[in-house]
């Protein structure tokens, strides 16, 4: 099975509130202290896709379209045991829209070649806008299934190859989908991603990691360095939450508890 | 080319969020001059129905057997159908798993543009806009959508509902929808994890537990604390991530945005990606032991101490007050 996961490295989004920044003229956060990290639900789809070619066989490709940097996001996911590499270096518009970023993605997907299952994190970490995956099953016409957490290879039959347990608002649901597909991948106890050995870490740097310019995709490059012409952000700003929490009073524990238990009594008796 | 459709699932509601979507699609259509259209999809839902009529210009019904259980390439294929017909401005959706499954190709096959999680929408200069949290809830952006039409999914809840009118004044027609050929992935197992008495989106009382609760079996307790205050048990990321709770519970950015009248979160340390999921509970009381987690910080009330030790009191105490 020919697995491609889509990465993206992003500004760690643990940073605390009080460490947040940002530039309201770029209208992007600013990296400060922060490090950059992969986007946890790119891991998550990792992870997934790792288990999947433990059960199945195959190969992962793993796809990255950011700046130089996020090759750091793909030698991870090289010392986590992916086969292969690919940055699309984004030397224009710092935050593309998903649109633009989907285009990139298909093209270079096209370019790797054919593939039965495309992967990746269901939103990100930053801007989360969600929309990434869907946008690029359509630009490389293919179906998609959102928010799976496990996928399995169903045997004996022909035409329906993978089965996908995807969660939804209520529970979760079992999906019978026939490649080529798209599949978004949300969070769950079972793709908590591993960490690499030490020694896989060091052997990532050593090897082979493809470098893409957009130029050479065969793609609108000029349109997707503006950013693209699928929406933008016209403000970007921190909201002012005040909220003064009372601590509940008492000289013993018993008491600060029996305050506790009136308070929420009086919020719920009032409801 | 200024109306506005809004996409109903019939499976859902009416409630708060399909209120909320209609409040929305009304007053969008109000600023853009143009007609509500309520389509409401799966099989009919006759208080759905008069709940939309209530506020729409036109009710639709897509009740096509195809459409009675939800299969994403055949409602797609619907939705895609419909938007053709009526060529709107803006087509709003709610923001539960299927709609955000489908807004972005839904965009994608109409040439339009899409943004979701909104919490506000405006009309600039005839571009539509909507306002959203990003960056784990730390920023809020607003996008404006360049394409047209704009497809929005909405964080419902945080919408008001719309003046309800005269449903008399609403046409309805059911739609017929061809979705036959929709091939691709079918659903063929579907299963509701133990929710509670409601969904946890439209609970009253939410008594949720995080990372330093430290395993499954304290849930147990909460939940005993809950069914003292008429609560429901949710979970941090953390808590489901390690197993300890079922992805259905979980509550943040990622997980369901909940907007309870009390949120009781108990050994909860409040990462903004947590908060971005309680930003519209009216009450949030805080159980932790540590005093500078964040949690305290967006809080009315709460105590600094280990949950072992409340927990087992808090029970004693609200049984004993109850009275």
């Amino acid at each position: 099975m020919n697995i491609i996961v889509c990465l993206k490295q992003i500004l760690d989004p643990l940073i605390p509130v009080r460490d947040f920044r940002i530039d309201p003229e770029l209208r992007a956060a600013v990296q400060g202290s922060a490090s950059l990290v992969t986007n946890i639900f790119c891991e998550n789809a990792l992870e997934t896709a790792l288990q999947l070619r433990e059960r199945a066989g195959g190969k992962i490709t793993v796809l990255a379209f950011g700046a130089p940097s996020a090759e750091d996001s793909l030698r991870k996911a090289l010392a986590m045991k992916a086969d292969d590499a690919v940055l699309v270096v984004n030397d224009g518009n710092v935050h593309p829209d998903p649109m633009a970023v989907a285009r990139v993605l298909a093209a270079a997907i096209r370019k790797i070649g054919a593939f039965d299952l495309v992967m990746l994190g269901r939103e990100s970490g930053d801007w989360g806008a969600g929309q990434t995956g869907g946008l690029l099953a359509e630009e490389l016409g293919v179906a998609s299934v959102s928010f799976v957490d496990a996928i399995e290879v169903a045997d004996g039959e022909s035409h329906l190859k993978l089965h996908l347990k995807r969660q939804t608002d209520t529970g979760w649901e079992r999906v019978a989908a026939p490649t080529p597909l798209v599949v978004t991948v949300t969070n769950d106890e079972h793709n908590v991603p591993r960490i690499p050995k030490t020694r896989d870490v060091m052997m990532s740097y050593r090897q082979p990691l493809a470098k893409w310019t957009l130029d050479e995709l065969g793609i609108d490059a000029a349109a997707v360095r503006a950013g693209g012409d699928y929406y933008r952000v016209v403000d970007l700003s921190i909201p002012v939450r005040e909220t003064k929490c009372e601590l509940v009073s008492g000289d013993s524990l018993e008491d600060k508890v029996s305050d506790l238990a009136a308070r929420i009594l009086q919020v719920t008796r009032a409801m | 080319m200024s109306d506005v459709v809004v996409f109903l699932f019939s499976s859902s509601g009416p409630d708060r969020a399909t209120e909320g979507a209609l409040g929305a699609a009304r007053n969008l259509a109000d600023s853009l001059g143009g007609r509500v259209h309520a389509v409401l999809v799966g099989a009919s839902n006759e208080a759905l129905m008069r709940a939309s009529a209530a506020v729409a210009d036109a009710v639709l019904i897509a009740d096509d057997p195809a459409l009675a259980e939800y299969q994403p390439e055949a409602c797609l294929a619907a939705l895609v159908q419909i938007s053709r017909m009526i060529s709107p401005r803006a087509i709003l959706l709610g923001n539960d798993a299927y709609s955000q499954e489908l807004a972005p190709r839904l965009a994608h096959r109409l040439g339009g543009s899409a943004t979701g999680d909104a919490v506000e929408l405006a009309v600039d200069d005839g571009r539509i806009r909507a306002r959203r949290p990003v960056y784990g809830g730390k920023a809020v952006a607003v996008i404006e959508l360049l394409q047209s039409p704009a497809v929005v999914w909405l964080r419902a809840r945080a919408f008001a509902p719309a003046e309800a009118r005269d449903p008399s004044g609403a046409t309805v027609t059911r739609l017929a929808v061809d979705v036959a050929s929709a091939g691709g992935p079918r659903i063929i197992e579907r299963a509701v994890e133990d929710a509670g008495e409601s969904r946890l989106e439209d609970a009253r009382v939410i008594v949720s537990g995080g990372r330093g609760l430290g395993g499954p079996e304290p849930f147990r307790d909460l939940g005993e604390v809950a069914s003292l205050i008429g609560g429901q048990l949710a979970a941090s990321r953390a808590a489901c991530d390690a197993g300890w709770a079922p992805p259905s519970w979980q509550v943040g950015q990622t997980g369901k945005k909940v907007a309870p009248g009390l949120y009781l979160a108990v050994a909860i340390h409040g990462a903004s990606q947590h908060l971005a999921g309680i930003s519209d509970a009216k009450v949030i009381a805080a159980i932790n032991i540590d005093p500078d987690a964040p949690i305290f910080k967006h809080c009315s009330f709460g105590i600094v101490e280990d949950y072992r030790k409340v927990i087992p009191l808090l029970r004693t105490q609200l049984a004993a007050q109850k009275k």
